[in-house]
């Protein structure tokens, strides 16, 4: 019936398969059909579509071109947005408002420190500038001073030079500040006294030079004076005078170079005081104070030089006027010599010029000659001198005079040139004594302050000791009431602890005999269920062995299967009741299995329909004939449901069969045992045998199900549940 | 086996109605040809014979079970 069923189902699957196949072909064709028509009206929409799309885009791109915003919205909401533009457009313009804060705190920071710098160095400000860097004084400044000043920076971003407001400045920047200034003091002064001290020596140098090579001067004047003097004085042999005379000119050589190197020293060194003056100046103005008594030093110096240089270039100017003098003189002795000489000469012609060559060389004539022109000479100058000495007064008051007012000159120039020398040594006395001054009030300013510094270190100490006892008392208070808190909450904690533990205890304690007896009847429980276990596996046995039965044979004896249950359930009456009724021919035998009962039962039935009119009453060999005639030409049905109820007719044979063979068929060897005991007659001797068997194996099996129905029921009950 | 035993009375029943059949054909042939020359009667009846004793051997045979057996008790 079931491959009946499924025959049919097969071949209405295919069918309907088939059907749809052969309907989707034309529903294709038909779309095909139907598509051909529209398909320009779609290629119209599908362009129209796409057109308007393409515009969409390039309008939002060029827009976006345009204006930034409008680009970032869009990146924004769209995703993806942003790859397209940057795709199309490049990169975003970036952000105004960020980078322009950056670089503006950096400035002012810098411009702060610079104006900073400038504030505090009004010193050397080329030396101050570059020796103390920017960045050392920045970070310092900055790092010390950020949170006042930043406000200040702030509005400073586009102004430069800007004075920053005066607030109150930390202690810690001040000293700061002190030490920066203190630093930048000490270098100018370093710088100043560098420059002070190479200034003086080389003015010094050139100054002693100076001085040097005016004392050459003066001195090789002074030769030379004295050689003239000698020159013109001496009666010396002629062959000396030569070399008088160029001993002469050596010295009015040596004492021009001497002159002119006296001269050239003498620029350099007022050059170079110039210079030292010109440095002092400076110093003066760098007013720092440490400084002063270097300044007063050097211009002690300078003017000392100055004083020396002066007296050495009077000294050579009256060596000068001296030699002036003499060789005025000895130009008057030249030139009334030449005058001779040539009065000589005009009246002896051949007499030569070096008259020296004539002494033994003169002729009468020539000596007369000359004695006369030396007559006519002396009355000359006696004539001269007679005038002379009558002009002599007015010519002595001239010269006085011309001395007078040469003197006064010189006085005036003495005087002013002292008087500049007191005025300054006035000056210098003056800061001298300003410097001690100012350095006593410096030492008793120092010495108040400390004495204040002291009372104010006294007056802490006080404050502080008293403060002191305070804080100590207030500690040693709170102290105390600390301890007395954790000494409280340590007892309750201690006896908190100690309550638990005995609770646990008692807990554990309690469990434990808990735990005991649910072990020992653990340990029951289990027993019963090894013991119902052993039941079941031993009913299980039982059970397998009925397997053990062939086709035509049957199974092995169920002795030992049965026994074995005997004996695991020892105690168990309704076991051993049930294991003592199983019937004494399947312990010894075996049974057969249901199977080959079944098999068996074909047999029967042929034989029982054969011979089933057969019966005490009728059982002769004709009998016999008919009786296997009807069996042949009795056609029914091989297998009938049998009733719920017996009726009397249905006691038929051949409808007994039926009823069985159904049954048998249907695995109810019972009921199929049943009705074959009903048979009556030759037929039921026929089928005697089988049915004892069938009985058989219906018993055994009866027990052993309600064994193993007992053995689950027990194993049921002891098994937990996990 | 209850089944077996009808199938081994009609083994017996033919085998047993082979044998008289034959015997009483044999005998019939015998008589016929030694007694009565060789009239067919006599194998008639000797078949005849033989095949009735057949059925009646194999009837009783069949319906053995159904038979009251009596006993005769001894007399005391």
């Amino acid at each position: 019936m079931l491959r009946v069923c499924w025959k049919g189902a097969h071949a209405a699957a295919r069918q309907c398969v088939c059907g749809k196949v052969k309907a989707h072909p034309l529903q294709h064709c038909r779309k095909y059909s139907t598509a051909g028509d529209s398909g320009s009206s779609a290629g119209k929409i599908v362009a129209a579509s796409l057109l308007s799309v393409g515009g969409g885009l390039g309008g939002a791109i060029l827009y976006a071109k345009w204006d930034p915003k409008f680009r970032a919205n869009v990146e924004k909401s769209v995703p993806y947005s942003d790859q397209l533009f940057e795709m199309a457009l490049g990169p975003p313009p970036p952000p105004l408002v960020l980078l322009q804060k950056k670089p503006g705190k950096i400035e002012p920071l810098q411009i702060f420190s610079l104006s900073e710098a400038s504030k505090e160095s009004k010193q050397p400000k080329d030396k101050a500038k570059k020796s103390d860097p920017a960045p050392v004084e920045a970070p310092a400044a900055v790092e010390e001073a950020p949170a006042p000043t930043a406000q200040t920076l702030e509005g400073e971003e586009c102004k430069d030079h800007h004075e920053p407001e005066l607030k109150e400045r930390p202690a810690e920047e001040v000293t700061a500040r002190l030490a920066q200034q203190d630093k930048a003091e000490q270098d100018a002064l370093a710088a100043l006294t560098a420059g002070l001290e190479e200034s003086l020596g080389s003015t010094a140098k050139t100054t002693l030079q100076a001085i040097g090579a005016q004392e050459a001067a003066l001195t090789a004047i002074a030769a030379h004076t004295n050689k003239l003097k000698e020159a013109m004085d001496s009666e010396t042999p002629p062959d000396e005078k030569s070399s008088q005379w160029k001993a002469l000119n050596e010295a009015l050589s040596d004492r021009t170079r001497a002159m002119e190197e006296a001269e050239e020293a003498l620029l350099k060194a007022k050059g170079e005081l110039e210079n030292l003056r010109g440095v002092i100046n400076s110093a003066k103005q760098s007013k720092i104070n440490t400084a002063r008594p270097q300044i007063l030093a050097a211009e002690e110096n300078l003017h000392s030089m100055i004083v020396d240089l002066d007296k050495v270039v009077t000294k050579v100017q009256t060596a000068q006027t001296e030699a002036k003098i003499v060789s005025q003189y000895s130009e008057l002795v030249n030139e009334a010599k030449a005058q001779f000489q040539q009065e000589l000469a005009n009246i002896t012609p051949e007499t030569q010029a070096n008259w020296k060559g004539l002494s033994g060389k003169l002729s009468a004539d020539d000596l007369t000659s000359l004695i006369a022109h030396a007559h006519r000479r002396i009355d000359q100058l006696n004539r001269e001198l007679a005038e002379q000495r009558v002009r002599e007064q007015i010519h002595i008051e001239v010269a006085l005079e011309q001395q007078k007012l040469e003197d006064q000159k010189a006085l005036e120039r003495a005087v002013v040139s002292t008087l500049e020398h007191s005025r300054e040594d006035m000056r210098l006395e003056q800061e001298k004594k300003a410097q001690e001054v100012r350095e006593v009030m410096e030492a008793e300013m120092r010495t108040q302050l400390r004495r204040q510094a002291a009372a104010h270190t006294d007056h802490l100490r006080d404050v502080l000791k008293v403060q002191e006892q305070e804080l100590r008392e207030e500690a040693q208070e709170i102290l105390n009431s600390k301890m007395m808190e954790q000494e409280t909450h340590y007892r309750r904690l201690t006896q908190e602890q100690l309550d638990t533990f005995t609770l646990d205890m008692n807990a554990a304690y309690a469990r434990l005999k808990g735990i005991e007896e649910a072990i020992d009847s653990h340990v029951i429980a289990e027993e019963e269920a090894r013991k119902a276990h052993q039941l079941w596996l031993s009913v299980e046995a039982l059970n397998y062995t009925l397997r053990s039965a062939g086709a035509d044979f049957p199974t092995e004896p169920l002795e030992g299967a049965v026994g074995v249950i005997k004996e695991n359930c020892a105690e168990n009456e309704f076991a051993q009741a049930l294991a003592t009724a199983i019937p004494e021919e399947s312990l010894s035998r075996g049974i057969y299995s249901e199977a080959s009962l079944r098999a068996r039962f074909y047999d029967i039935r042929r034989l029982a329909r054969r011979v089933a009119l057969i019966d005490e009453t009728r059982n002769s060999l004709y009998q016999y004939f008919l009786s296997y005639l009807q069996s042949v030409l009795l056609f029914e049905r091989e297998q009938v449901a049998p009733p719920a109820k017996l009726a009397p007719e249905d006691l038929d044979t051949f409808k007994l069969l039926a009823y069985a063979n159904y049954s048998i068929e249907r695995g109810d060897l019972e009921l199929a045992a049943k009705f074959v005991n009903q048979l009556r007659g030759e037929s039921q001797r026929v089928a005697q045998d089988w049915l004892k068997e069938a009985r058989l194996t219906l018993e055994t099996k009866q027990v052993i199900s309600l064994l193993s129905a007992y053995a689950n029921a027990v194993g049921l009950g002891t098994t937990q549940a996990p | 086996m209850s089944e077996k035993e009808l199938g081994q009375k009609w083994d017996h029943c033919l085998a047993d109605s082979a044998i008289k059949f034959g015997t009483g054909l044999g005998l019939g042939i015998v008589f016929s040809v030694v007694f009565f020359k060789r009239r067919t009667w006599p194998i008639v009846f000797g078949t005849g014979l033989g095949l009735g004793m057949a059925y009646s051997n194999c009837q009783n045979d069949l319906r053995s079970h159904y038979v009251l057996h009596s006993k005769v008790a001894k007399e005391q």
